[in-house]
């Protein structure tokens, strides 16, 4: 089952390609991660497929209504935003909008969800705490759940471990595992070679704005291909500890 | 959050009837219900429907209006110090309405003056939405809050200025300050259609705007339609504030004032905040026109005068706690 | 009821016969400028011919001036102190309320500059225009106009037997008292003043509350301007519109009460009419 598909997907910004001719798709039970340089397109490419910018092209999540759309994918923007400081159960509360109506409040079903979400992140104890005077990482894993419980089929998260400690990045990497063993596929933007080469099964590549690889990492990290993306030589083993990627100099 | 409401409902009630029996005229509080109920034919039952009832309902109708307007604006800009009179609404409002008066425009349809100040109303909330940008920094906002508001109250001065009419030139006092001296039945009935209206639109965003807690991107990908959202919210809050306008000045502070207290008590809702602050804001509204009433009765203090000696030392403390958290 | 208008015609006949020689005198300005709308038309009673150069661009406005017309043989003036200058006048006759930094500068030009207080009474309007005749070296013709006054208001003060109670109400809800001119008329009439009663000497502000419930047996309101304005809509407020419907109803000329000229006279004659009309309803 495809949970979305996106072909051809270009974007231009100011007369500039930002984005060009993009296409893949993303069946159940994948962990992509989506990886290149700075500036080469991650942010665009998702956000494009989302339907959140004009774009030429198709893309499966951007034909629908934003209803659909809303219970189809779970997006988790870069910049980590709680407004207002509200409770934790709150924020994650607030994963249920696309099932509210008008002036409805919660079901059970929506409580249910809810509870699930604290459950899996280990949030109970934090519950009824102000989230925005929480640490960076409590703050992500508080809104991680909020993505949860929305119950989607797909989620998108933009550069989700970003900023955090070493304990955190892992255990995001492994929450989002689990899910995809669930049954969720997740597509992830990350920078940490090392997290994306040891959690994802599949890496998409994108550099100047094309994909330039897409397939499992130890097919995509090639030498040549990290040396021309970018522009660094690493130290690449699959050890009885898992794979290990390690970015080592800048080449030129 | 509903222990909330029937508290503030309680205390909307207590104010209301008090309203109704505070004024220069040395009348007792049975008599004064009584004469309001039932139609002697005395001064009396004329002092109570056309001077006091429509007073009291247009400080609930007003201040509501314009607690809520401020929940929704702080709600849509992520910022607590967004309020109508601060960023110019009011004063753009108050232009359209006087506009519409010098011009003898307001004197030919029934609806003209609210309509017109409405319009006033849409042209600064407009303005000040597309000066501050999608996330309105505070820096921003405050200053296309100061460039809208000094120029609307300059046209407005230059308006009445203009006007052959002798006591033009000293109304720009009522116009800045606000006032529910005196007014009747008639400006009720001029102005509850729009306040409705605008109150239907604006508890509309409720959903929306809790949305936006977690950011414009997140909240769209949830199926929050976000140019609705800003249309709503602009449509609204001009409806809204352009009829209490009209009808009573500019009075300012109560956006910025009303929801800032009762944050804390939605915890920090902004979808509930707005159903709190529309009754704060009745609340704030009828105790600073009875304090009108009661501290000086003789002379015609002005109602802004009040809510901006409450709201501009607040206001003072937020800008202080903002340069803290180095926003 | 233009009572004063026919005496005055008389006046000006009598004046130039009576005042001829008088003009001659050294002392009598020839060139005058007046500046304020009250000194204006004291200054149109007084004055002999050519005397009287300009007066205030306010007394050639119908709804202010009671002598518009006479007003348009004389050059308008903004009341600012350049303009005056330069008509080159050898006095200058200015109200208590016209600018204070004109009037200094004029005086610092060398321009004779005289000073008229407000007339808040009757009385005031006597003093004034002997005034203006001293000042304008016209004596007799001011007596003559003092003595036409004191006869007229004579006869209404003869007239007035109960004494039903008004209420003056203006723009802003503004109200005159008894130590006021407007108030002054209202006594002149014949009626009482409820500011007195509800303690408002001089007038101010007054409550719409306080006025409904003084329950008057008349309401003088000013007419609104045909330039539209807030301030003046509380003369159309349901409780003013159910007290002028209930109880006798008058109307405020600018024209007539504010100046402290013979024309209150006219101000006089048509709220003495209300108050006969009141007296002849039996209330």
């Amino acid at each position: 089952m495809t949970v979305m598909a996106v072909k051809s997907l270009s974007v231009t910004r100011r007369n500039r390609a930002v984005l060009k001719d993009v296409s893949f798709e993303i069946g159940a039970g994948e962990l992509v991660g989506l990886i290149g340089p700075n500036g080469a397109g991650k942010t665009t490419l998702m956000r494009a497929a989302l339907g959140l910018i004009a774009a030429h092209g198709q893309s499966s999540l951007a034909q629908m209504s934003p209803r659909d759309r809303a219970r189809a994918v779970a997006w988790m923007p870069q910049a980590r935003e709680i407004a207002w400081p509200v409770t934790v159960e709150n924020v994650v509360t607030l994963g249920r909008i696309p099932y509210l109506g008008g002036a409805q409040k919660p079901n059970d079903a929506d409580r249910d969800a809810v509870e699930k979400a604290i459950a899996y992140l280990d949030l109970e104890a934090l519950r009824h705490r102000t989230a925005t005077r929480l640490s960076g990482g409590e703050q992500a894993r508080v809104l991680l759940a909020r993505a949860l419980a929305q119950q989607t089929p797909l989620l998108m998260a933009d550069e989700p471990t970003a900023g955090l400690d070493p304990g955190h990045q892992i255990s995001t990497m492994q929450t989002f595992g689990k899910l995809v063993k669930a049954g969720t596929s997740v597509i992830v933007s990350l920078h940490d070679l090392g997290l994306a080469a040891r959690h994802c099964s599949r890496l998409i590549v994108i550099d100047d704005a094309r994909i330039v690889a897409d397939g499992p990492p130890e097919k995509v990290l090639t030498p040549e291909l990290i040396q021309s993306t970018f522009s660094i030589t690493a130290w690449h083993q699959t050890t009885d500890q898992g794979t290990i990627f390690q970015p080592l100099e800048v080449v030129t | 959050m509903t222990r909330l409401m029937a508290v503030l409902t309680a205390l909307l009630a207590l104010l209301f009837s008090a309203a109704l029996v505070l004024g220069p005229a040395d009348i007792g509080p049975v008599e004064s219900l009584r004469a309001l109920v039932v139609d002697n034919g005395g001064a009396l039952t004329l002092v109570m429907r056309e001077i006091r009832l429509p007073r009291a309902i247009l400080a609930v109708l007003i201040g509501a209006s314009l607690g809520m307007a401020g929940a929704a604006m702080q709600g849509y800009l992520r910022n607590p110090l967004a309020d109508p009179g601060l960023i110019g609404v009011s004063g753009s409002a108050a232009f359209g309405a006087v506009l519409s008066i010098q011009t003898g425009v307001a004197a030919t349809v029934a609806f003209a003056l609210p309509l017109s100040a409405l319009t006033g109303a849409l042209v600064g909330v407009f303005l000040v939405l597309s000066l501050a940008g999608p996330r309105g920094s505070s820096l921003t906002l405050i200053l296309a809050g100061i460039a809208i508001s000094a120029l609307a109250a300059a046209l407005t001065s230059l308006t009445l200025n203009l006007s052959p009419n002798p006591f033009a030139a000293s109304e720009i006092v009522f116009w800045m300050m606000g006032s529910l001296a005196d007014r009747s039945m008639t400006h009720v009935w001029i102005a509850w259609p729009l306040i409705a209206l605008g109150g239907v639109l604006l508890a509309s965003l409720a959903r929306g705007l809790d949305a936006l807690t977690l950011g414009e991107d997140a909240a769209e990908a949830m199926g929050i339609s976000l140019k609705r959202l800003r249309l709503t919210l602009v449509f609204g809050t001009a409806a809204v504030v352009g009829a209490s306008t009209a009808v009573a000045g500019a009075i300012g502070f109560i956006g910025l004032v009303v929801p800032h207290i009762l944050r804390p008590f939605v915890g920090a809702k902004p979808g509930q905040l707005l159903w709190a602050s529309a009754l704060g804001g009745a609340i704030m509204l009828l105790v600073a026109d009875i304090a009108v009433r009661v501290v000086l009765p003789s002379r015609d203090l002005k109602l802004g005068v009040l809510t901006a000696l409450v709201g501009a030392p607040l206001f003072l403390h937020l800008i202080y706690k903002t340069r803290k958290e180095g926003l | 009821m233009r009572v004063f208008v026919l005496n005055f015609k008389s006046i000006v006949i009598a004046g130039l016969v009576a005042t001829g020689p008088v003009m001659g005198l050294a002392e009598a300005p020839k060139r005058v400028v007046s500046v304020n709308l009250c000194t204006d038309q004291l200054a149109m009673l007084v004055a002999g011919p050519a005397q009287l150069y300009s007066v205030s661009e306010l007394a050639f406005d119908p709804r202010g001036s009671a002598m518009a017309e006479q007003a348009k043989t004389y050059v308008p003036n903004g009341g600012f102190a350049e303009e005056i200058y330069l008509m080159q006048p050898d006095l200058v006759i200015a109200g208590s309320f016209s600018t204070p930094a004109t009037t200094a500068m004029l005086r610092r030009l060398g321009v004779p500059v005289v000073v008229f207080d407000y007339a808040s009474s009757l009385a005031d309007i006597r003093d004034r225009l002997l005034q203006m005749g001293d000042v304008l070296g016209q004596p007799e013709r001011a007596q003559m106009i003092v003595a036409d006054f004191d006869a007229q208001l004579a006869a209404f003060q003869a007239e007035a037997t109960t004494n039903p109670r008004a209420a003056l109400y203006q723009a802003n809800g503004y109200t005159s008292g008894d130590s006021t001119l407007a108030g002054q008329i209202l006594i002149a009439a014949g009626f009482e003043n409820i500011a007195t009663e509800a303690g408002f000497p001089y007038g101010g502000f007054l409550p719409l509350e306080v006025l409904a419930m003084s329950q008057p047996d008349a309401i003088i309101t000013s007419n609104p301007d045909a330039a539209r304005s807030r301030a003046e809509e509380i003369l159309s407020h349901p409780v003013v519109e159910a007290l002028r419907e209930t109880t006798g109803a008058g109307w405020f000329s600018d024209r007539d009460w504010v100046c402290g000229t013979p024309f209150v006279l006219n101000a006089i004659a048509a709220t003495a009419k209300l108050r006969r009309q009141l007296e002849g309803d039996g209330s």
